[in-house]
């Protein structure tokens, strides 16, 4: 399926044609990332500046990404909003760029975002010019709040980290979509192509998927798969869909037949 | 509130007859649910669980991928010293054997250093005997000072210690605390620690709490399979400690280790025999039981066995590993604390992992 090139996703400046964020955890080996890459089409992909080691010779995750790919460091590990700031400002000093995806995570057990401590660090990274686009729970005063703390967009969650659940917050994702002037990227949870799908027919900007490729029985496969799906979902809310039937039909207006024929 | 009380609750149950009682149909339920309670755990360690290895690795292996994907993180542990004033009548250590005591002098530690750092290691985890007096506090301290120099992560496996003592060493670059009660059985606990400041079981079961409290970074806890004549018996209450522990400190992350009793100077005899299938069914209920905890292996464990449990939801291994003072610059054991059993360095490591499909991974946290 061919990208529709006059439907470019512009976040921080940065045109984008694809509209798959992908992941560079959990992979059984990093080698594996370029043709990741290249399969999904992907063009924006994310890694935890806590696994990167950049003094070393080999075994240093950022030898596998491709040139192209818009590099989206985050905050993996923080605990709160200084820690956070800390691990972007030490991004930036590393060479990873402005963009930061901020993850601000107190509960090890479910991995949920903390709205309230995200926010804050949003707030101080995005007056010192970072592309900043936080992980949060789909909801939408944290979503306004980071309108506010000047985020360059929203990334929702589907459903929690790592649980390949699919899109449990469409009705939330679906009010900030409805509410929100940012782009809606809907983050985690996504475990198969049609999830994604369905997220973008919604009126999602953008999905990003790790888990459910880097943990399929073949990743290049399964990136190829969304790719592919989020394209098809991207297009079909383009095309805008028909409007679905009730399942019955009638000629008759009950409410409005006292106007008479027209 | 602390552990001690949720132990507490457990008092009157009459864990044996649980276990015998439990049914294939129970253990199929559990396998089913998405959330287990402690009694749910239990069922997955009885001897009906035992002959459901296979449901239950599938199950914790989806759990493993999900969570944590096709990662291991290596580690190895350095031993600073191994004066002892205890008389732990199952350790090496043992202040009654007579091997030869020691200490690691600053410049002595570099070099230990200096050959782990060119490994490629970043996470490293440091021991002592339990000899306040002569492994200080301050010692350690200045220890992981230096050694922050050299590694992206630092744990301690040391005598238990105050909230303060936790603290002062998070300050000197310590992220990680690893202690492990031994057994549960209080009575048990004080036959076999008859003398020394480990003796107090109350202290050393709220270690891992102070730490946590303290704010480091992951807190490890385990028992000595073996001391036990029932080994599900502590097997159940780690699982349970960690519980606690997770639910209480949500943002600590908490790991579990499965140590198994090796050979070692003395003639302390294991109360049971931990067998490999008990080891993997106790593995695979903690994975379903906590699923986000990490799960550590040491090789205390066999090469052969730590591949085969790669997959089912180990998050931690050790590699190049010497459990005597100085034995990363040194070929003389006459201070180790136990016998390891898989002798692979780093490199042959990663090389077992990558054969296994899995990713060794180096880094995963530095002090930012």
């Amino acid at each position: 399926m061919e990208a529709n090139n006059n439907d470019a996703l512009v976040i921080g400046g940065v045109s984008l044609t694809s509209r798959l964020f992908t992941g560079t955890g959990k992979y059984g080996s990093d080698t594996i990332i370029p043709d990741v890459c290249a399969s999904s089409g992907s063009q924006v992909i994310t890694v935890a500046l806590r696994r990167v080691d950049v003094n070393a010779a080999t075994g240093n995750v950022m030898q596998h990404i491709p040139k192209h790919m818009q590099l989206l460091p985050n905050t993996s590990g923080a605990r709160n909003a200084d820690e956070a700031v800390r691990i972007a400002r030490l991004a930036r000093a590393a060479g990873c760029g402005d963009w930061i995806k901020i993850e601000v995570i107190s509960d090890n057990k479910y991995l949920l975002p903390d709205g309230y401590e995200t926010a804050k660090a949003t707030e101080i990274l995005a007056s010192e010019g970072f592309v900043v686009l936080p992980y949060v729970n789909a909801d939408l005063y944290i979503a306004r709040d980071l309108v506010n703390a000047g985020a360059a967009a929203v990334m929702p969650l589907g459903a929690p980290i790592g649980s390949n659940r699919g899109l449990k917050t469409k009705e939330m994702v679906r009010i900030l979509i409805d509410e929100i002037s940012l782009p809606i990227i809907v983050d985690a949870g996504i475990g198969a192509p049609s999830q994604a799908c369905e997220a973008m027919e919604m009126g999602a900007a953008a999905c990003l998927v790790n888990t459910a490729i880097a943990a399929a029985g073949d990743p290049v496969a399964m990136g190829r798969a969304f790719g592919d799906a989020v394209r098809a979902g991207r297009a079909a809310y383009l095309a805008r869909t028909a409007a679905v039937s009730s399942g019955t039909a009638d000629a008759s207006s009950p409410l409005t037949g006292f106007l008479g024929g027209m | 509130m602390g552990f001690s009380e949720t132990l507490s609750q457990y008092d009157s149950l009459d864990m044996a007859a649980y276990l015998d009682a439990v049914k294939p149909a129970d253990v199929e339920r559990v396998l089913a649910q998405h959330s287990l309670t402690p009694q749910d755990y239990l069922t997955l360690l009885s001897p009906a669980a035992e002959g459901m290895l296979e449901a239950m690795a599938q199950k914790a292996n989806d759990i493993s991928l999900r969570h944590f994907g096709k990662t291991i993180q290596l580690f190895t542990p350095l031993y600073l010293a191994n004066y002892c004033t205890n008389q732990c009548v199952y350790c090496g250590f043992n202040t009654a054997n007579k091997i030869q005591r020691t200490q690691l002098s600053a410049a002595e530690l570099k070099v230990e250093a200096e050959a782990i750092a060119a490994t490629g290691l970043k996470h490293i985890l440091i021991l002592t005997g339990d000899a306040p007096a002569k492994s200080t506090v301050e010692y350690i301290g200045s220890c992981a000072t230096l050694l922050s120099e050299y590694f992206s992560s630092i744990s301690i496996e040391v005598y238990a210690m105050t909230q303060d003592e936790y603290a002062y060493l998070i300050d000197r670059g310590v992220d990680g605390l690893t202690i492990y009660q031994e057994t549960y059985n209080k009575d048990l606990y004080e036959e076999l620690h008859p003398k020394g400041p480990k003796r107090d079981y109350a202290f050393r079961l709220d270690a891992p709490e102070r730490g946590c409290e303290a704010g480091m970074r992951t807190v490890n806890v385990g028992a000595l399979l073996g001391l036990e004549s029932v080994w599900q018996r502590d097997a159940f209450y780690t699982g349970l400690h960690a519980e606690y522990l997770q639910r209480k400190y949500p943002g600590t992350s908490i790991a579990i280790s499965l140590p198994r009793m090796r050979p070692h100077v003395g003639a302390y005899e294991p109360a049971s025999i931990v067998t490999d299938r008990n080891l993997v069914q106790l593995m695979l209920a903690q994975r379903i039981f906590l699923r986000s905890v990490g799960i550590t292996v040491s090789t205390r464990e066999p090469a052969a066995l730590r591949d085969n449990l790669m997959p089912l939801g180990v998050t931690k291994m050790s590699a190049g590993v010497t459990t005597a003072v100085g034995g990363h610059t040194s070929d003389d054991s006459s201070t180790e604390q136990f016998e390891i059993s898989d002798p692979r360095s780093v490199e042959e490591m990663c090389r077992a992992i990558e054969a296994k499909g899995f990713q060794p991974v180096f880094k995963d946290w530095e002090p930012f």
